[in-house]
């Protein structure tokens, strides 16, 4: 019996032959990551921990992203504990304001995360890297601080789902469409604990910003990881940004699954998760059959949908175009990079005339921290991740989650709306 | 080890969005993050929650962030044992990792009701429903996990090994 690509990732980061399903193992860690929200948390645990210092100073990142430029008192309570502890390690990655990005954006960009990697990240969504072909998940603090501490993770073995993906996206469907189409048909449970690995000839199909995408929001179906095969498109990636190099894994061809899906991206529509769970989708025809559903603010941005292609989909819609009247359009690039290429684009310039703002990096609203937090009744279409109940604000506030083409066409509408209709 | 008290029980997916709101994580401080722990699903909980009460749920208790600001209010609000018929994956190794008991048990998550007394004896893994008279099988925890919980957390464990 074969293994899958996550496993083989997996036997070798433990220095295994081979391994199975259900098999507990400690595996090796090339990155381990934390923000502003949970390294604190891990760094207390740690300090508790008999231990000298980090494994590694270079295999450890440390991004301030989530309340940063620092929203309140506490907040800068917490950097500082991170900055500190930077300092004090002499961590090689650590990013300060200004050179920061939303982590999931930033770390592939800055190469840090290449191929066969096995990382670990006190933030749900490191499984975005999957979409290099490394085996990324998200742990909680004290995981992070083990890592941190000993360079090495226990894992469960897991087992695997294969999408099989063929055909070429329409115009304004995207990898978010791809993602949210899946969580629909799979439900947020439907990979608990497994891989979800993405192989096909449709994959070609799909850009790096897709990928990526698509891999961020495998923990929105319960995944424990999501991967893509490692083709022409991810090695010209690699070589404009890896720092270092890499192995690429394939999965075996006799490789076991739990179940296989093939999926036509031919056909797939632009796709909007309604509240208050990402499996509650709705394909845009079958929106325009219900009534109106007016809104109040859009959010372009987040490590799901804040890279350039994200960007520049939303440019295309909003030039020479208006946010309607009594509208909210907040758009955040989602590293300095992408903001300095959005500006040498004329991406902002585009924005700003069509009345949205621009802001510095951050996750800010996407877990209803600050910049665009909504009031009671408010709703909101969002390129973020979650729907979940107050996940954006008031209690009885609601997020549409939709790709960056369906948002900015929304703003200029003032209700859930596709590009096409415009 | 044993927890016993009363049942709050939940439905399917329960976040920990909705178990510990975002706005209120500028605190790292467990005694306060239990005074808002499940705020934005139940704004009673926190009132009536006692020492050793129980929470029971359906599929995919504590689905999205990896925050283990979830699992440590929840814990702090003085919760002896979460049930549930699945846990969401990050949240399940969160609460080994802080040494909250979390056991996963389909049919105990379907006979237990919102305020029944229930008892959980960690070494057997038998959940009684002493309301209505009723045992559950749950997987009994592994000698390892159970010291975990007995140090209250992996980083004790650790240094205690």
């Amino acid at each position: 019996m074969g293994m899958t690509m996550t496993q083989k990732i997996l036997a070798k980061a433990a220095g295994l032959e081979r391994v199975e399903a259900g098999q507990l193992i400690e595996a090796r860690l090339d990155l381990v990551l934390g923000n502003d929200i949970t390294s604190p948390v891990a760094i207390k645990e740690m300090e508790k921990m008999k231990v000298d210092g980090v494994f590694d100073k270079d295999k450890i990142a440390l991004v301030p992203d989530h309340f940063v430029p620092n929203k309140d008192i506490k907040s800068a309570e917490h950097c500082k504990c991170v900055r500190e502890f930077a300092r004090r390690n002499d961590i090689t990655n650590y990013f300060e304001v200004g050179e920061m990005g939303i982590e999931h954006a930033l770390l592939p960009e800055k190469g840090l995360t290449v191929p066969g990697d096995v990382i670990i990240g006190a933030d749900s969504h490191t499984c975005t890297y999957g979409a290099l072909g490394a085996f990324s998940t998200g742990v909680g603090s004290t995981d992070m601080a083990a890592g941190m501490a000993t360079g090495k993770a226990w894992f469960k073995v897991p087992s695997a789902i294969r999408f099989k993906l063929v055909g070429r996206p329409s115009k304004w469907v995207s990898g978010k469409d791809v993602i949210l189409h899946i969580i629909g048909m799979i439900g947020v449970d439907g990979a608990l604990y497994k891989s979800m690995e993405f192989v096909g000839e449709g994959v070609a199909n799909l850009s790096m910003d897709d990928r990526f995408t698509i891999a961020n929001m495998a923990i929105e179906a319960g995944g424990k990881n999501g991967i893509f095969p490692v083709d022409e498109l991810t090695r010209s990636y690699l070589e404009e940004h890896a720092a270092r190099g890499y192995e690429i894994f394939e999965a075996d061809e006799d490789a076991v699954y739990d179940e296989e899906y093939t999926i036509d991206l031919s056909t797939l529509r632009p796709t909007v998760s309604f509240p208050h769970l990402p499996e509650n989708t709705h394909t845009i025809d079958e929106i325009r059959e219900m009534d109106d559903i007016v809104i109040d603010q859009v959010v372009i941005g987040s490590c799901t949908n804040g890279r350039l292609d994200d960007l520049r989909i939303a440019a295309e819609v909003l030039k020479d175009r208006h946010i309607k009247k009594g509208m909210r359009c907040i758009i955040i690039p989602a590293t300095q990079k992408i903001y300095m290429q959005a500006m040498e684009e004329g991406l902002l310039k585009t924005f700003i005339e069509a009345g949205a703002v621009v802001s510095t990096p951050t996750c800010g609203p996407c877990l209803g921290g600050y910049m665009g937090i909504l009031a009671e009744g408010e709703r909101c279409v969002s390129t973020t991740n979650r729907n979940f109940v107050g996940r954006m604000g008031h209690v009885n506030s609601e997020i549409y989650l939709a790709s960056p083409a369906v948002a900015a066409a929304s703003a200029v509408t003032g209700i859930i709306s596709c590009p096409c209709e415009l | 080890m044993n927890a016993k008290g009363t049942v709050f029980k939940y439905g399917d997916n329960v976040d920990t969005d909705v178990i510990i709101p975002a706005r209120y994580l500028n605190s790292s401080d467990p005694a306060e993050l239990a005074t808002h722990c499940m705020e934005d699903i139940d704004k009673e909980f926190i009132k009536k929650v006692k020492k050793g009460d129980l929470i029971v749920a359906d599929k995919n208790f504590g689905c999205g962030s990896s925050r283990e600001h979830a699992p440590i209010a929840i814990k702090a609000a003085g919760v002896s044992c979460v049930i549930a018929e699945t846990f969401a994956r990050i949240f399940y190794r969160n609460a080994i990792n802080i040494g909250l008991p979390i056991i996963e048990c389909p049919e105990a998550a379907k006979g237990i009701e919102a305020g029944d007394e229930v008892e959980v004896d960690f070494d057997s893994g038998v959940i009684t429903n002493l309301t209505k008279r009723t045992t559950f099988k749950g997987q009994p925890f592994p000698e390892f996990m159970q010291r975990i919980i007995a140090a209250e957390g992996l980083v004790n464990y650790i240094n205690n090994k």
